[in-house]
């Protein structure tokens, strides 16, 4: 139906949506896999990034690649601070929260409620855009025109996914933290702080999120529900590369990016993400551990 | 000495009718003194959700008119009646802006405005219904709200058969004005009751004015890419694109097709959503350049228009459809209370379809009301020129002349 003249376009444009995916589906990977929690705060503290890149730029003219020494650590401190505050406290004792899920969902579906309506009560729900000098450039490859700030993001989630693999594999941190995700109380006993672990855990993944909110700002915009748009399908990403794996994570988001590009080219883009639905249920399926997940 | 003792008679006297005054009003005569009981009115908008930047601007302007119907002393049959407002949140959602006419109900609203999205308005217009609730549409521009038979349902503004009625209009000039240059199109848009609705309407209709609709492209809401989209009209090569979608989709698919270098001759929207909106002409002039859209808008000669323009800005926001949209629905529903005096909903309802309001500043015809849909109301043709937006058609509210083909892009 359509020749490779549009087809290597629309592969090209997958991977570099599918990088996007990638970048926000680290950070919940690496929270469920330490944590075991389904963090559905993720999407809200997205657009928390968003609107700290946001105002960094249109307050203080700080472009948003140059906004990451400073997006990252800041959103790492809101990570760790919920788990530490709030997360970890929910319930009374501390044991009970690191088991019992539906209760520390609720808690993070509802911090992700707070969170949005408090951006709406002072941000309003205008919608923002920033346009830097960059926005509109673009290379030209022969086969495809690729949008520059789209390329930026591409390179920038396999770099955090590098840095991730390297914290998890080569960090006594990482250590520390695989340690505590397969067995805390061993970990415990090994002289581990574990609640810092957790909190460790919960302020990288939400840093991830800082790291992307710079990614991703110069290509989309961003209002109180912007993180919506990202949240279900870094939920299949997870799930398709395997829930805790870094590299998982990355190829998951890839897979995802060139099958939603693939269906809304044949489809049409309403019905773009059936294909990501489809492999979503058929991870589950045949291979409920996912690509590079590990069984529990 | 005398003159001073004169004066303070004077004043002794003064105080002391003043104070009968005061004491008779307040005492002897309450009904009098006694405010006019203040005349409730639904204001409901989705101000949160997907579409809660129309909400929140559409909700600014419904509140502007009541505190310049207030400042200007109210409904003054009802002896200077103050409008006071019951807001509601449709949160985006059909289900919900209903469950939220039932409390308006509950409160004892005289009339509702509002619902800005047709989706919403099809449910709330329906649920007014049930208790004979006025309802003014404020925007949703979906015929289908107009066409149910709902003797409660107003509409002050134009639906979207007007709409691409005076599109094809407008188009078909501004065409024939070129020496017929354009004769292929591709339509882009949102897959909900708007957008849909608008496309085929569009595609039957186009043919009639020479142009050939090559393929219509449908995507959803929100959507954050549109390299596809922009690839596939690339193909086409045709000599207009016309998008149908809501802001953010409208400026992202702007920006990709200036990324992805697909040129034509003409970029024209029917209601764009960015199209005509400030908003993307300051924050994106070089994609929103040379735009041509028929969508709502003020008669640019009309002071009203421009004073509100002015105050509007001066609150930080920009001066879109929904705002004056909403702005006029008040005052139209101010009028008709005005005739009606009485807050009765049967009255009201009545001065609703009787009405021959004129004071608005909106670029229509004489106001006259055909099953609750304002047959004078009408859309205009719009072109973004030297960072502004224009109106270019019908030629007597007309502040420039269009530019078409556009220039070429850098």
């Amino acid at each position: 139906m359509f020749d490779l003249t549009i087809l290597a376009p629309a592969v090209l444009n997958g991977l570099m949506v599918g990088a996007v995916y990638a970048l926000v589906a680290l950070g919940l990977t690496l929270i469920y896999g330490v944590l075991h929690i389904i963090n559905f705060a993720h999407g809200a503290l997205l657009m928390v990034a968003l609107y700290g890149v946001y105002f960094l730029y249109s307050l203080g003219g700080v472009d948003p690649y140059l906004a990451l020494p400073v997006m990252v650590p800041v959103m790492f401190a809101i990570g760790y601070g919920l788990q530490r505050g709030v997360i970890g406290r929910s319930l009374s004792n501390k044991k009970k929260s690191r088991n019992n899920d539906a209760n520390v969902m609720l808690v993070t579906l509802g911090l992700s409620i707070v969170i949005e309506n408090l951006a709406l009560y002072f941000w309003h729900a205008d919608t923002r855009t920033i346009d830097t000098p960059y926005a509109l450039a673009v290379v030209d490859i022969g086969i495809a025109i690729l949008p520059v700030p789209k390329l930026i993001a591409f390179a920038g989630a396999v770099v955090v996914a590098a840095i991730l693999w390297l914290l998890m594999a080569r960090t006594d941190l990482g250590r520390a933290i695989r340690a505590v995700s397969k067995e805390s109380r061993g970990a415990q006993l090994m002289g581990i702080d574990v609640e810092h672990i957790y909190a460790m855990s919960f302020g990288v993944g939400t840093a991830c999120l800082g790291a992307a909110g710079c990614l991703l700002l110069p290509s989309i915009y961003v209002e109180p529900g912007v993180g919506h748009i990202f949240v279900l399908v870094a939920f299949t990403v997870v799930v398709l590369g395997g829930m805790g794996s870094i590299v998982g994570a990355l190829v998951g988001g890839l897979i995802i990016g060139v099958t939603e590009s693939l269906c809304g080219l044949y489809l049409g883009e309403s019905l773009g993400q059936i294909g990501i639905f489809i492999i979503f249920i058929a991870a589950l399926m045949f291979k409920p551990t996912g690509i590079f997940g590990q069984r529990a | 000495m005398t003159h001073k003792i004169s004066q303070s008679r004077r004043r002794f006297l003064a105080t002391t009718a003043a104070t009968g005054a005061v004491a008779a009003s307040g005492f002897g005569f309450p009904h009098i003194a006694k405010a006019a009981a203040p005349v409730k009115i639904g204001v409901l908008h989705p101000v949160t959700g997907a579409v809660s930047y129309s909400g929140t601007q559409s909700r600014a302007g419904a509140l502007m008119a009541i505190d310049d119907i207030n400042a200007a002393g109210g409904i003054k049959s009802l002896g200077g009646a103050k409008i006071e407002a019951s807001l509601a949140d449709a949160q985006s959602k059909a289900d919900v802006g209903s469950a939220e006419v039932e409390k308006l109900n509950e409160a004892g609203v005289t009339a509702i405005v509002g619902g800005y999205a047709s989706f919403i308005c099809l449910a709330t217009t329906q649920a007014a219904a049930k208790h004979d609730l006025p309802y003014i549409v404020d925007v949703g521009v979906a015929d289908q709200i107009m066409e149910r038979g709902l003797t409660n349902t107003f509409r002050f503004s134009p639906g979207f058969g007007a709409c691409v009625q005076q599109a094809i209009t407008g188009l078909g000039a501004i065409n024939q004005g070129s020496g017929q240059i354009a004769k292929t199109a591709v339509i882009v848009h949102e897959d909900s009751l708007f957008g849909t609705g608008t496309a085929n309407l569009l595609s039957k209709a186009l043919p009639n004015i020479g142009i050939t609709v090559l393929e219509v492209m449908k995507h959803p809401t929100p959507t954050l890419d549109f390299n596809n989209i922009a690839l596939r009209i690339k193909q086409h090569n045709p000599d207009l694109i016309i998008p149908a979608n809501y802001y953010n989709e409208y400026v992202l698919l702007a920006r990709t097709l200036q990324q992805q270098k697909v040129s034509s001759k003409g970029i024209y929207s029917v209601l764009g959503g960015a199209a005509s909106q400030y908003k993307f002409v300051k924050e994106f002039p070089e994609a929103a350049a040379y735009v041509m859209d028929c969508n709502h808008w003020f008669d640019p000669k009309n002071q009203a228009a421009l004073d509100l323009k002015k105050k509007i800005e001066a609150k930080g926001l920009f001066y879109t459809y929904e705002v004056w949209l909403n702005y006029e629905a008040i005052m139209y529903l101010a009028d008709a209370l005005e005739r009606a005096a009485s807050v009765d909903r049967a009255k009201v309802t009545e001065a609703l379809a009787s009405s021959t309001w004129s004071h608005h500043f909106m670029p229509y015809g004489p106001t006259k009301f055909v099953k609750g849909q304002n047959q004078g109301a009408q859309a205009v043709n719009l072109q973004v020129q030297d960072n502004d937006i224009k109106v270019i058609l019908p030629s007597q509210f007309a502040n420039a002349k269009p530019v078409f083909p556009m220039p070429a892009r850098g």
